[in-house]
This record gives C-alpha cells, structure tokens and sequence, in this order.
C-alpha cells in the first residue's frame, strides 16, 4: 500500500502542464483530485514516474454561465458542484449525481474532469455527460478541440483524449422549460460504483415527451448511450407501458462485467430498473 | 437534610452498579491521545512486512532473498529457512493443531505468509517485498468443504500425511480434522421416528470477518543485554500470548513482557497469535533492534481469523400443536487450512451445544465434523461466545421452519415451547445448566412495544395487493446465548483454566488501583470495572484507577472474548472488592473500639449499628490502614481474587424486526428493529446501550452483506472495503432498545454480559424477517448475505 | 528512491517544515514524523475515515493525499481541537452521548463533523447521517455519533446542553 517513487511537478498555468506532457509522454500522469489515481499507486497497478498535480492551474477551476451554456473548470471539485448555486439553478441534475459519488471526503478532492477522463465505467458522470449532451475542450500542444461526450469513451480506460492532451473544461447546454432529469443509482453502500445507475434528461411538451436523453452507467465497458430507448419515448406521454419499453430497450444493450454485486442478469435487469426509477423521478423534476 | 436526598447524593458521588458513568477512556481519545501499538515508536525501530503467495494451494520450489537483501535500508529477509534452526517455522494453534509460520516447502492458501522483510522504514519493507522471488508450482485447489472429502481431493496437510489421530480423535480422511458428537443419539432418533411432524433444513453461514477498524500488528523488542523481551500487540488475551511465547521461544515467562495497549476493536479477530507476530519477535532477536509489524486491511480480511463458514443441516421434530419433541443437527465446518479455532482445548465446536435455545426440547443430538480446505484458517468467535452464533442461528432459524409447516404464529410458537421460569436451574439434553431465564415476560414486552397484530395485518394486507412494489417482512427470535467461559472443570486454552482475575491497591488516600487479567477493546472497561468496586467496596468510582493488558503488572487472565469480562473477571473484581470490604470492616472496628459485627456497611463508610453518629469511612480507613491496625492484622489494604466461576451466564433477548424488500431490486430498508435485552444486573446502562447498537450494527452487516466468497482457483474475493461490508452511517438502521432484568444467581452481583447479544440475537432476526417476507409464497430459508443480489435472484426463482 | 523536498504547512495553527520523498502519503507524514498519532490507518483505500484531517477547510483522507501536495496549505488535526485546556464541544459531546467506544474513529470522526458544523451548523439526524457516511465505526453503531453531533451543535449554537444519558437514571435512592 505505498506507491512506487516518482516525481512530482505541481505546475501553475496550463501551457506548462502540456509542456510537461510532452516533455515526460508515457512516463507522466496527470493527478487531479487523486482519488482513483493514487489507490491504483498504493496498490502498483500504476507507477508513473512523473506525477503532474493540477491543483495550482487556476484556468482549470470555476463555474460559469457562457451564452446558453454552463462552462465548467475541469477541476472543479464534486462539492463545489453540490454547493454551487449556478449548478442548483440551471443544471440540478449535476449536483444529483455528485450527491451520490463516493462519499463527503472522496467529493471534496474528486474532480469531475478526473471523474469523466479516467475512462472508468463505474463513474457516474460520464453517463450524466451524456444524457446533458455535454461536449469536453480537450486541450494539447495544438491548442483546444472539443468531443462531444457521446464520442468521447472509446473503451474501459480508454478515451478520446491523446497523449499530452487534458481536459481543461466540460460544457453543458442548460436544458429548455419543461425538462425533467434523474440520476438513479443502485449500490451497495456509500461509497460503492453503482451495480447500476441511469441518467435521464426528458422534456415534457403538452404532457408528450419531446426530448430524450438516456444513459447507463457500469453496464459495459464504457457508459453507454440508450439511444433507441430514448427515442421510443418520443412523441409519447411518460407512463408505465412507456416507461418499461423504454428500460426495456435499454436493457438490450447492456453487456455488464459479473462481479460481487452481481450476474450480467442482475445487473442487466438493474440498469432496467434504473431507467424506470430515473423516469419517474425525471417526470416530478419537470420546470 | 433528607435522609433520601443525602443518600442520593452519596450514590452520585459514588458512581457505582447502575449509573450511567461517563467513560474514563473517552478524555484521551478525543484528543488524539490514545496509545495503539501503530503509534508506538522506539529508537532504532525497523519495519517488516510479510511476502504473500498468490496462490491457494502449491509447492514452493524456491525462494531467492539475494536482490531483496541487497536492497538500501534492508535489514533482513526471513523464510522458513531461516526459522527451522530456532524450530520456530512452526507453531501451535489454540485448537491442538499446528499452523505454518513462514510456508515451509508449500502453501495452502492464498495470501499464505512465505517470507518476513525487515527493512528501515515502510516505504523501503514495501519495495524490497516486492524483489523476493519465490518460483511456485502450483497444485489443485480445493475450497468447499463437501469437496474437501472426496476419496481424490488435493492433500492440504501433507504434514500430516499418516495421522489418522488428530487433537479431538480419529480422522477419517486426509482433509478431515475431527467428528465431535454430543446428546443420545438413540433417544433422539427415536423422538424423531415417533413424531407427528417432522422438519428439516440446509443452511450455510458464510464466510466473515470481525474486521475491527484496527488492523492486527505488534511491536518486539528484545534487549539482549538484559535477556527480556517486550511484545506490545493487539491482543485481546496478554496472558495467553505470553505463555505461547514463552512455549515457542524457550524464553521463561518472567522475561517476557507482553502490553496489550489500547485496542482499535477486536470482536474475536485478536485472540489468536498469528504468524506476523512471531516473525517480529525472531526478528527483532535476531537484529536485536525493535521491530513493527502492523498488518494492511486486505491482509487483515484475508489472512487474520475468519469466523463462521458452518453448513447447517438441522431437524426438528414435534408434535401438531408446535410441541419440539427433538432436534437433531449435522454440521460441515470449513475450518480452512490449518485448525486455527480459539475455542476451549475439549470444545472444537465451542459451546454449538446450547443450540437447544430458550426452547424446552427433550431430545437432541449435534455432531460436527471439521474439515480443511485450502482457504485462511480461523473459526474465530465474531463478536459472540465460541461458535454461539452458529447455535443461535440454527435453532432460531429451525423453529420458524417448524412454524411455517404448522401454520402457526412465530411469536406463538415460541411461546409453546419456551422453558419456563419455575423450571430454572433448567438441564438441556445437551447438558448445560441454564442457570436463569424468564423468557416470556420479555417477549411479550416486545410485542406489545411493537404491536405486533397491527403488523401481522398490515403484512396479511400487503400479501394481498399485487400491486405493493415491496414485500414486508416480520423477524422474531427469543435467543438464549452462552458465554463467562468458563468453568475451568470444563474450559481452558492450552491447559490453563479459564478463570479470571483482579487485584486491587487501596492507597493511604484512600485511592486505589486495579488490575485485571482481561482488556478492553472499548467496552469501558476502565469505567465499568470501578463501579462494581465502588458499589462493594465505597470507593468512589473517581478514585479508582483501573489498569489492564500488562502481563508484567496484572495478574494472569484469560483475556476479554465471548463477553467473558463482566461474567468472569467482573466476579472477581466484586470478590476481590469484599475482601478489601471485610479488611476494612476489621479496621473500623478497631478504630471504633466495637465488634466487627457491630457494624453495618453503608455505601462508603461503615457505621455502628444503633448509633450512625458512629461511623468511620472508607477514606479514614485507608489512612488507617497504613499506620493504625488491630494488633496481629497486615499492614495496607489490597486483595487479589482468581475467579473461577460454577457456571456459564445465560443473558437471553427477544428482538424484533421489520423490513420491507423491492420486489425488483432486491433492496432491503429495515423498518424497525425492537431489541430487549437481559444481561442481568445492569452495570453502567449507557455503556450497555452502546454495545447493543454496536452489535446490532454488525448483525446487520453480517446478516445484509458480509461474506469472503472463493472462487474455483482458491482466489479469496471481496477483501477489501471496497467489497466487505461495513455498513456506514447511511446504510445502519435506527435501533430501538429496551430491557428486563433477570439477575444470575451465581454470579456475585448477578451480571451475565451483554455486548455479544445483539450480535448473537440480531442475525437469526433478519434471517428469520427476510425469510418471512416470502414465506407466503413457500420460502421456509435462503442463505444470507441478503445483498439486493442474492435477494432478487430469490425473488426471481419465485417468479416475482 | 526519488529526491526528497521540504514542504512547508501550517499545522494545527504551527509553522512546520518537513522533508520528504514525493510519494510519502500525508498520513505518514503526520504520523511517523510529526507526532502526529491521531489520525488512524484503517484501510488504506479511502473508504474508513480514520485518517481524515481537515486541509484549507474540507475534510480530507489523509491516506490518499501526498504529503507534497499540502505545500502552503493549512492542516488541522484531532490534536488541534482542545484549546487552554477547554474541549471543544465535538469532543464533549461525544463523551456525554458516549459516541465512542474503542476510539480508534474517533479523531477522524471529530474532525469530519467539524468541518460539516462548519458548512450546516444546525443539521437534521437524516443530513448528518448523510454527510457522516465517508467514516466507518465498528463499534457504535452510529446512533450516539449522531447524537453527539447534534449536542455539539447545540453547544456551538450557544443552546443549553444535556446528556441523554443521566447518571442516575436507573438509579433509586
């Protein structure tokens, strides 16, 4: 339980951190909030030899409203969304599912660009980024791209981001009237990835649904878009045949890992259950 | 002033038997200041951690220390190798078997400890661990039990290739340990031929941990100069251990000094001696510098004492009206590689015999056969008296199987069958002597508490609705536990008697210090203890120092497992107390210039009977002790007192609980859970009120969630807390407590013990609820951990 | 072996400097070189609790932080809470509700209750619950955690406080 030796660079502007990217390559890894990073140290499954601490790199902090879109700092940590008014206001789904991360400590260092770059499928925000139709700004020697969150996990640990690339900021459109979103979790205890867990982001025009987003967490080797069964609501009012066509749908896509919290059919049928809970509660949160 | 109103305020200031004391211990907690044996640090301390094999069950072929050794700040490197000339590769466990210290040519179970690197600091151990290459052939894997019996299976021991005689009789089979038969048979089998109806049922207890916060480790420190060994450890027997080193190291028992400092918890997991700790005594012999040890939580999950792992096949049989007329009970225990079981030496299956319950059963008869198999050995007491759980378990699980073939009430069916108040002292067929109980009062203090028709109603009303997202389960269980082992005519480890003990020091002020054989691992010893010796003796609790866990200072016990404190050592503190009493009686009288009998005691003084103006207090006495004495008396005022107690205690409880399962989650929430205790005479009611949250709490968590599965290669899975379940704040149910009070009529003051109850109590309880709430649909049991996994995949075999 | 550096923090309100090698965790360093023996290892993979310090305001587990990333930070620590001798209230009332029992939680208990006083000084048993659950007790059950919690705030509100635990309750003269 004691990392391997490495060395320790805690650089205070952006251009340095993708100076120090280039310059280390395979060797460095990037430590935001530490909280999946420095476990797998302890237990050596990772031994960078160059650790790059974001902490001090102030473009990489702050919420802010920008047009029709909440920007966020990539580093921005788990409670500060759960605290931040901008995010009560305009993206409550967000602080719904940080409430549901780990637990109070892990929050107050986790951060959400850690949380999504990680790669991990057992991390909640990735699913959420989806369903919010999120785009990242990934940025490298080449200066800013943006990924859509769609496009953005390519496989377990495995995402669109480069060598020497970091995600600097996520961007969220804030949802129209009408819209409703949930973020259902099944786990085991605090503290535990989800067995399953769906994010729903739906809009309600003249009692039809309009706009859909549904995504799943912890169910395949990334999170995964349901798109069919988002789209199976369209045009329809949210009840219970609706509802379980939806979860329905979603289920068929879900290809789970076992383990101790359960079979590929009782997670299979879990992430079902979840898109059910997280309908349902989306419908009571439509303003 | 009022008579009532002075002697009030004497009780306050007294702070005896009944009061809600706060704790002494608390103040240095608090502040940061508590002393574990990971805060210790001596000059020229080294660190040492154990290299572990990655597989169940292999042969070593060769272990290469060279690039470990030469690794910077690297002190020494042990294997087995190094061990045998000191004969130490081996060592005894407290079951009669032996266990490997360092893998001695072959492992048999993974994480199994191969070698010992001793290194400067951490950080240095935990690298050179790393560059220890050990060449491992690796053979079959065998992890159930019933597998473990095949003619074919895997030898597990081949050390003990050709006995076919181990520590409790004969061996049928290389991965066999011992058959253990109690009750008449005949009689039994014949009850159950005879009988209207009949019941039977397989249940599996899993595979937990006791998981105290604290991990396990210790600190030796041997001076070669003087010739004496230290050992601070987590151990929650001091004596014990010492009498193990002594036997293991050849050093006499004078020069070994072993400190059990404050304990991060223990519920069983630190009875045992375990092979880290004598690797640090060789260690620090062989370096002649201190060395620490100090285990990680996966070591700790996956290496240090599981309990439980017992597959229950019990039967009742019993009349039409729910009259038990037998049990009968075959038990498979998976006692892992090596027999490391801390149950007294004539008891492998501890005290499985008062599995007979609350519940007045003419006939039983148990056997139980031990078996190895390559997983980490233990069979520890989680937070109960040896193997009680298990017993518990079984029969409240059995009568409500009975209570579902009959159609009967489960709260009725107990009623039918308790033992009952006039028949105490109460003979089972397994031949305990319950020494005291008054079952039924307590249950239906429950069920009024709980109304309990309104929520058979509520729960008739819900079985009716096939639209109810949840299913609502009632759990009941009238539990008798066992523990205060124990007579030593009975009970001892390694040939010593389980007695305890207390001495006690009144000091010229009238203060005084005492010393017992046992240790608190937070059950309040330092509090509890002096306020049985205020109340005998009227001393004020606030004068009383109380010390433990110094084999150099206290006096031999047997330590604080199976809530044997209070039943054992707590008589002993009330012996030992008296006699400082009757001393002190002696002196006042002489300084009163009466007859001792003349005097009556009164809470802190001793006054003439007939004239109270006349009356010497404890505090005069004292004084007096040490310099005005009646001729031919001893100077001072001290008492030692080794108790060895006529009989078990028998505290009994009656819970309740309630829970509500999803449907199509398997989520559990637990309603309500009613838990009323008799522990006896009632010391320090707070006190008591946090052990029994405590152990509901890790009922709960074993009864919802914890378990340490294999899988077929003799992987040990879930072993970190990522996976084992401690519940947390927001998992852990609100607890509601109550009490009746039945006092034990041998011990001195009537206590019997009460922090492994809720434990012992709870567990059936949630079984019995979770089962309930399918009963309507034919479940009579399934296997715990209710995990929202297990219990949807129950759900769905029933078609839900 | 990589080269060590001095890191410098306040700890518990006094100027420290001390050297380590960058993957020291802050747990080590507090404990083997500061004296600092409050703090607890109890799992050593961020789900126990008992290592927890408090760093520039948020409760944090000092066994998944690295000593060199507290450079000009502000640390506080179990040690830190008395002050003159006077107990802080978190500690007082843990006594008074008897909300420990082996102790070994304690210190990180106390300090993640502070900082969540801090933020809500007067939380319902439901929020405390919730806000409490990155620390794991094994022997109290949480029940008299929560109450102690809830006295202390009381306290801190400057509310008149009592025990639920009277001595002499059960106690007739």
């Amino acid at each position: 339980m004691i990392p391997s030796p490495f060395e320790y660079h805690a650089p205070t502007a952006l251009p340095d951190v993708i100076a120090l990217l280039s310059q280390y390559g395979d060797e460095a890894k990037l430590l935001a909030g530490g909280h999946s990073l420095l476990p797998m140290m302890k237990l050596r499954f990772a031994a960078p030899g160059h650790l790059i601490d974001l902490r001090k790199v102030a473009e990489l902090k702050g919420i802010s409203v920008v047009g029709s879109q909440l920007h966020i700092g990539a580093m921005t940590t788990e409670n500060e969304l759960i605290f931040s008014k901008l995010v009560a206001e305009h993206l409550p789904l967000l602080a719904e599912v940080a409430r549901q991360i780990a637990d109070p400590q892990v929050r107050y260092k986790g951060t959400i660009g850690g949380d999504i770059s990680h790669g991990d499928p057992g991390n909640d925000h990735p699913a959420v980024m989806m369903a919010m139709d999120a785009t990242f700004v990934l940025t490298g020697a080449n200066g800013e791209r943006l990924v859509k969150a769609t496009e953005f996990f390519h496989g377990m640990y495995d995402t669109a981001l480069t060598p020497g690339e970091v995600m600097t900021q996520i961007r969220i459109p804030i949802p129209a009237a009408g819209t409703g979103s949930s973020y259902a979790k099944l786990k085991r205890k605090t503290g535990d990835y989800a067995t399953a867990a769906a994010a729903v982001v739906i809009r309600l025009q003249a009692g039809l649904c309009t706009q859909a987003r549904i995504a799943l967490t912890n169910v395949g080797p990334t999170a995964l878009f349901a798109g069919d069964a988002a789209a199976s609501l369209i045009g329809k009012p949210i009840d219970d045949v609706t509802i379980t066509q939806a979860a329905n749908l979603a289920m068929a896509i879900c290809e789970p890992a076992p383990d101790l919290r359960g079979d590929e059919a009782y997670k299979t049928a879990m992430a079902g259950q979840m898109v059910e809970r997280a309908l349902r509660l989306a419908v009571a949160h439509v303003k | 002033m009022d008579q009532n109103v002075e002697n009030h305020e004497r009780l306050e200031k007294l702070e005896g038997i009944g009061c809600s004391r706060k704790r002494r211990e608390d103040p240095r907690f608090i502040q940061g200041k508590g002393n574990y044996v990971d805060d210790i640090k001596l000059p020229g301390m080294l660190f040492a951690v154990m290299v572990r094999s990655p597989y169940a069950h292999a042969k070593i072929k060769s272990i290469d220390t060279t690039k470990a050794k030469a690794h910077p700040g690297v002190h020494a490197v042990l294997t087995a190798d190094d061990l045998k000339p000191l004969k130490l590769h081996w060592m005894p466990t407290l079951a009669g078997d032996v266990q490997a210290v360092l893998a001695d040519g072959y492992v048999s179970f993974q994480n199994q400890e191969v070698a010992f690197v001793v290194a400067d600091d951490r950080y240095v151990a935990a690298d050179a661990a790393e560059l220890v290459e050990v060449d491992y052939e690796e053979l079959p894997v065998v992890v159930d039990p019933f597998k473990a019996l095949l003619p074919d299976a895997p030898v597990i021991r081949p050390d003990l290739d050709g006995k076919n005689v181990g520590a409790h009789g004969a061996r049928k089979h290389h991965n066999h340990i011992f058959n253990w038969q109690i009750g008449d048979k005949d009689k039994t089998d014949r009850a159950f031929s005879d009988a209207e109806v009949t019941v039977a049922q397989d249940m599996h207890y899993p595979r937990v941990h006791p998981c105290p916060l604290e991990t396990c480790g210790s600190v030796a420190s041997y001076d070669a100069i003087r010739g004496d060994l230290t050992v601070w450890i987590t151990s929650q027997a001091p004596h014990v251990v010492r009498t193990v080193v002594g036997l293991l190291s050849s050093i006499p028992e004078s020069k070994i000094r072993i400190i059990s400092p404050d304990i991060g918890g223990g519920f069983g997991n630190k009875v045992g001696v375990y092979p880290g700790y004598v690797c640090a005594i060789v260690a620090s012999i062989v370096l002649g510098r201190p060395v620490k040890w100090i285990e990680s939580r996966s070591e700790n999950l996956t290496t240090t004492a599981f309990a439980r792992d017992y597959w229950m096949s019990g039967e009742l049989a019993a009349d039409k009206s729910g009259k038990i007329k037998a049990l009968r009970v075959n038990v498979t225990a998976d006692h892992g590689a090596f027999d490391a079981c801390a149950d007294p030496t004539k008891w492998p299956a501890g005290m499985f015999h008062v599995c007979t319950g609350s519940y007045d059963i003419p006939n039983a008869h148990v056997s139980v056969d031990g078996v190895y198999t390559n997983k980490f050995p233990g069979g520890v007491s989680y937070r109960c008296s040896f193997r009680v759980t298990e017993a518990v378990y079984l029969v409240e699980r059995m009568i409500d199987v009975l209570a579902q073939k009959l159609n009967i009430d489960k709260a009725e069916i107990r009623k039918r069958n308790f033992i009952k108040y006039e028949q105490f002292p109460y003979l089972t067929p397994l031949g305990l002597e319950f020494d005291s109980g008054n079952y039924m009062p307590a249950l239906e203090k429950v069920l009024e508490a709980v109304d309990y028709n309104a929520l058979r109603a509520e729960q008739a009303q819900k079985r009716a609705d096939p639209t109810c997202p949840t299913l609502m389960g009632i759990g009941i269980t009238t539990f008798t536990e066992i523990v205060g082992a124990g007579p030593s005519k009975s009970c001892d480890i390694l040939g010593i008697g389980m007695f305890d003990s207390c001495e006690i020091r009144v000091h010229p002020d009238g203060s005084a210090i005492a010393r017992m054989g046992t240790i608190s691992q937070g059950q309040g010893h330092q509090t509890t203890y002096a306020q049985i010796i205020a109340s005998e003796s009227g001393i004020a609790a606030s004068q009383i120092a109380v010390e433990e866990g110094d084999t150099s200072t206290a006096p031999y016990g047997l330590g604080t497992y199976g809530s044997r404190s209070t039943p054992v050592a707590g008589a002993a503190v009330a012996r030992a107390s008296r006699k400082i009493r009757e001393k002190a009686r002696k002196i006042a009288a002489h300084l009163l210039e009466v007859s001792p009998d003349d005097l009556e005691f009164d809470l802190d003084q001793f006054k003439v009977k007939g004239d109270p103006a006349k009356a010497k207090t404890m505090k005069e006495i004292a004084w007096a002790a040490y310099n005005n004495v009646p001729d031919g008396m001893e100077m001072g005022l001290e008492a030692v007192d080794y108790y060895d107690p006529p009989n078990f205690t028998f505290p009994f409880g009656a819970y309740l609980c309630v829970v509500d399962v999803h449907k199509k989650t398997g989520e559990t929430k637990v309603r309500r859970f009613y838990a009323l205790d008799d522990c006896g005479t009632r010391i320090n009611p707070m006190i008591i009120e946090g052990q029994i949250h405590g152990g509901l709490t890790e009922g709960f968590a074993v009864a919802m969630g914890q378990e340490l599965p294999y899988d077929e290669q003799g992987n040990v899975l879930g072993g970190t807390l990522m996976d084992y379940f401690l519940p947390t704040s927001m998992e852990t149910p609100h607890w509601e407590t109550d009490f009746t009070v039945t006092p034990s009529p041998h011990h001195p003051i009537g206590a019997k013990g009460v922090a492994e109850s809720p434990h012992v109590g709870s567990i059936p309880c949630f079984s019995n609820a979770m089962v309930d709430a399918f009963a309507h649909l034919g479940t009579t049991h399934f296997n715990m951990p209710y995990n929202s996994y297990r219990v949807w995949q129950h759900a769905k075999s029933l078609g839900l | 072996m990589s080269k060590k550096t001095i890191v410098s923090f306040k700890l518990n309100g006094a100027a420290i400097d001390v050297m380590v090698e960058p993957r020291e965790l802050l747990i080590h360093t507090l404990r083997e070189k500061l004296s600092i023996t409050g703090p607890h290892i109890g799992c050593e993979t961020s789900h126990c609790g008992a290592c927890t310090v408090d760093i520039d305001g948020a409760s944090v587990k000092s066994c998944t932080v690295l000593t060199v990333q507290c450079e000009g930070a502000e640390l506080l620590t179990i040690e830190g809470f008395a002050k003159g001798g006077v107990l802080h209230p978190l500690q007082e009332g843990f006594t008074q509700e008897h909300g420990l029992q082996c102790g070994f939680c304690t210190p990180g208990m106390i300090t993640r209750a502070y900082r969540l006083l801090q933020e809500n000084p007067n939380p319902t048993e439901e929020e405390i619950r919730f806000w409490m659950a990155g620390n794991l007790c094994r022997c109290t059950g949480y029940q008299n955690i929560v109450k102690a919690i809830q006295y202390a705030a009381a306290k801190m509100r400057g509310e008149t406080v009592t025990t639920s635990h009277p001595l002499m309750a059960e106690i007739s003269a």
